[in-house]
């Protein structure tokens, strides 16, 4: 048996990033390889939309992560701040820049597609609107927690943003179905996907890449934000990269 | 398929590079920033454990 609680202790937790974040970092660079290949070149022309469609390959990806990234955050942060766990809050602020990335990915690849396709770059529509304020919560939840010294009150009170704005994600999802939009209903259902072979390879590499980034790049900023605020304790001054 | 064909993605090109191009410089950018921040941290310790030393 694991012992997980060994692993929520700060000192722990930040050789165990370090051990496992390269991995995800190279799991990472060899799906993207392999996605970008197989969605740019290998995966034929669409009939309807030419060769735009391509951009389905970094802008669903994004997207979807875009919204799970913030879920897991404001887990985080409410385990933060109902138990009280220091690595917890410190995770949900490794996690809020990759996710604020992704949103804003999500966001400019969508109207460099919408402009081709709709023609439009923008349009106030259910689902396009609340992705920009799901973009917004994640810079209010860096900004807030940015402004306040106390990295203890700091965390509490992002938390409660985090949690208040996780509302947003459940109406991201289902505004194509709630409400009758210009964006497209979803491509991936729980029933199958509707797409050729070589399509839905690509996509799925590319979400898998997406995700082994993601995971990398929290872990490596983790570790950072780790230190900074241990770095009164032994354990840090006694790391041979601090000497 | 030629080379300058698959660039120009039947007239799409600016558009599928665009959000490809896009993408790449903000990982670019998002990695350059925490191996940074590594590096920012890691001196701010030696600093302070110097200022210590020092008293």
């Amino acid at each position: 048996m694991i012992n997980w609680f060994k692993y929520s202790a700060p000192s722990t937790f930040y050789a165990l990033a370090g051990k496992l974040a390269p991995w995800f970092a190279a799991i990472a660079a060899i799906l993207f390889a392999a996605g970008l290949y197989v969605g740019l070149y290998v995966a034929p022309t669409d009939a309807v939309q030419s060769d735009s469609y391509r951009i389905i390959f970094i802008h669903v990806p994004t997207s979807l992560l875009s919204m799970f990234i913030y879920l897991v955050m404001a887990g985080y942060a409410a385990l933060g701040l109902i138990f009280n766990t220091r690595l917890s809050a410190m995770m949900a602020n490794a996690l809020a820049p990759t996710g604020a990335l992704f949103a804003f990915i999500a966001l400019w690849t969508g109207a460099l597609w919408g402009k081709p396709t709709w023609g439009a770059y923008w349009v106030w529509d259910a689902r396009l609107t609340t992705q920009l304020i799901l973009f917004f919560l994640y810079l209010g939840f860096i900004a807030l927690h940015a402004s306040i010294d106390d990295p203890r009150r700091a965390d509490r009170a992002a938390a409660l943003l985090a949690i208040v704005g996780s509302v947003n994600v459940p109406i991201i999802y289902f505004s194509v179905k709630w409400w009758s939009t210009l964006h497209q209903g979803a491509t991936i259902k729980p029933s199958g996907v509707s797409m050729e072979a070589t399509m839905q390879m690509g996509l799925y590499a590319m979400f898998a890449a997406c995700w082994a980034y993601a995971i990398a790049m929290a872990l490596w900023r983790v570790r950072s934000i780790i230190l900074e605020r241990e770095r009164s304790a032994q354990w840090v001054l006694d790391l041979p990269e601090t000497r | 398929m030629s080379f300058s064909e698959f660039i120009a993605m039947h007239g799409r090109g600016m558009y599928v590079w665009g959000s490809y191009g896009m993408a790449l410089l903000i990982f670019v950018v998002e990695i350059a920033l925490v191996f940074h921040k590594r590096t920012l941290t890691l001196k701010q310790i030696r600093m302070m454990r110097d200022a210590e030393g020092d008293q």
